[in-house]
């Protein structure tokens, strides 16, 4: 039994919280092969060789496979395949937008954001946004998922791999890449910040956001959002927190104007300490909260930020 | 350029999931149903680019129970022009995989021969977010996952997606598979003229065997529970306090 395991990586950087914590998930399963994509990725390849419980790189150094184009990447994995019984990567947009192409030019089903891997085909996830948990076997001859990774911890370093150069097939002409849009930032990386300050409706306008920012600043926290809220324009899309946006497991969780919609718990009721800040008494968030304050958010964040 | 959008039905977003007591999956009896919320997106999108002059014709699919006659109405209420039922179960508590209906899908684009399959992301019940992707695999075509702005200019297709960092742009060649986020737009409500004369418009009914596919599920259902619950804790009375608690008894700051 063998794994391999599809890297994210970013502008050549690997994202390495959420490859270490899908290594820690499928540690059971075998031997487990990284895979590298993308010209650029030397640095990457490295970093990923040094990661506890690896035993190979596989860097695949196409221009190709830059940006993580689905079609070309897709391509390169299935022609990986035939090797590995398991074909997994962490839960991440880029992931999701592969893995499935992959499942489907195997003729496999896929299982998306797993949460506990109990045997080599028995895997465990969410459905219904959180509200029931399905424990699921798979007859496929090749076990192609992701992998929510704030269910897990992150493996450490000290790993001294092997990195070996490949290539593999493309999809010429199908897609190009136009341009990425990403907010450069100070702050930690949402989903493997140890705190988040996410702000919700209650917040109000954008110009208001700068409350939380400031908090979550003092903090040193990510910045998190409500769908609400970014529905309505106060928060960039990237800062969702919820079912369909970012799953987060942090620390300390302090949600700030946030009702608590089921959608929204689904994204964050695994966070250790969950603060929650409302005028409304009755928001349902304060039903998951360890620690509600019962208060106007223009008030009592502001005097938060200047106290700590 | 036809586009085909596929939607399926799911749970009302508004209903509150049970596990039923036997542990084999969802009460889904007697419980309200409605389009998928991702997948009216779609049907919305697609009726803008027939607005502009750009999608000629709109064919909405549904693969499922025969219930999903409604949901395939509400679609046409909405502006769909026709409509195509796929029966693939005959109990409301089977899901048919995004795999067996990717296959079906491939199998009704080769008739259509849409220019655009517009579909939504995920379906909120089995969260899967597989369709899209594993049909556009099927077709040897490109896909535009997660879009929040799509334009279609000849015989490509510019599509911003939302991905972790934020937004990305890239261009696909068409004929193409787009799935859509939240963002894209707000789809529209049907009026009462417009539900009346949806109950004219065509529905062909069809089944998963006059396609020739196989939805024997490649996953068995071991059990379905209620995830672990968190209790509320205590509510502290001012700002100091809340610092207080989180420094000594919870020592996360």
């Amino acid at each position: 039994m063998a794994v391999l395991l599809l890297a994210d990586v970013n502008g050549g950087q690997l994202a390495t919280d959420s490859v270490a914590k899908t290594l820690t998930a499928v540690a059971g399963l075998g031997e487990v092969h990284l895979l590298v994509a993308g010209q650029g990725g030397d640095a990457a390849a490295t970093e990923a060789a040094g990661l506890a419980g690896v035993s190979k790189v596989l860097f695949a150094e196409g221009h190709d496979y830059c940006h993580g184009m689905a079609e070309a990447t897709a391509a390169l994995v299935v022609g990986l395949a035939g090797s590995y019984t398991h074909v997994c990567a962490p839960a991440t947009a880029a992931a999701k937008n592969v893995l499935p192409r992959v499942a489907a030019l195997l003729d496999v089903m896929v299982l998306s954001d797993v949460t506990a891997v109990v045997d080599a085909d028995t895997f465990e996830r969410p459905i219904y946004a959180g509200n029931a948990i399905q424990t699921v076997k798979s007859g496929d001859k090749v076990k192609v998922f992701t992998v929510r990774t704030a269910a897990f911890a992150a493996a450490g370093t000290g790993g001294s791999a092997a990195v070996e150069k490949i290539s593999g097939a493309t999809a010429e002409g199908l897609s190009s890449w136009v341009e990425d849009k990403v907010a450069a930032s100070d702050r930690p990386e949402l989903t493997s910040a140890k705190i988040v300050v996410s702000g919700g409706r209650g917040v109000g306008s954008e110009a208001d956001f700068a409350l939380i920012e400031k908090l979550a600043d003092k903090l040193g926290a990510a910045v998190g959002a409500s769908r609400a809220a970014v529905d309505s324009g106060y928060a960039p899309n990237d800062w969702q927190v919820g079912q369909t946006g970012k799953v987060v497991a942090p620390a300390l969780y302090v949600a700030v104007g946030i009702s608590g919609a089921i959608q929204h718990l689904a994204g964050m009721k695994d966070s250790k300490v969950i603060v929650a800040i409302n005028k409304d008494e009755e928001a349902p968030i304060f039903q998951v909260a360890d620690y509600g304050l019962v208060a106007d958010l223009f008030t009592a964040v502001p005097e938060m930020t200047d106290k700590l | 350029m036809k586009v085909l959008v596929p939607v399926k039905r799911v749970i009302d977003y508004n209903v509150k999931v049970r596990v039923k007591a036997d542990g084999s999956g969802v009460d889904l009896a007697n419980v309200k149903m409605s389009m998928n919320p991702f997948d009216e997106i779609a049907v919305e999108e697609a009726i803008r680019l027939k607005e502009k002059g750009i999608a000629s014709e709109i064919v909405v699919v549904s693969i499922g129970v025969k219930q999903a006659q409604e949901t395939l109405r509400t679609a046409l209420a909405m502006g769909a022009d026709r409509a195509i039922l796929v029966e693939a179960a005959s109990d409301v508590h089977t899901d048919i995989e995004p795999l067996a209906v990717a296959k079906i899908l491939a199998a009704v684009v080769k008739a259509e021969e849409p220019g655009l399959v517009l579909a939504g992301k995920q379906a909120i019940d089995n969260d899967m977010n597989a369709t899209g992707q594993m049909l556009s695999a099927l077709l040897g075509w490109s896909q535009a996952t997660f879009a929040s702005e799509l334009a279609v200019d000849g015989d490509s297709a510019t599509v911003t997606r939302e991905v972790d960092g934020g937004l990305q742009t890239i261009k696909v060649k068409l004929p193409t598979v787009v799935t859509v986020d939240l963002r894209l737009n707000e789809p529209r409500y049907a009026s009462l003229p417009n539900i009346m004369k949806a109950k004219k418009k065509p529905l062909e009914e069809k089944t998963a065997a006059d396609y020739g596919v196989d939805v024997t599920p490649r996953l068995t259902v071991v059990k379905t529970t209620e995830p672990a619950g968190r209790k509320a804790g205590v509510k502290v009375g001012s700002v100091d306090e809340l610092i207080a608690k989180l420094k000594d008894e919870a020592g996360v700051i």
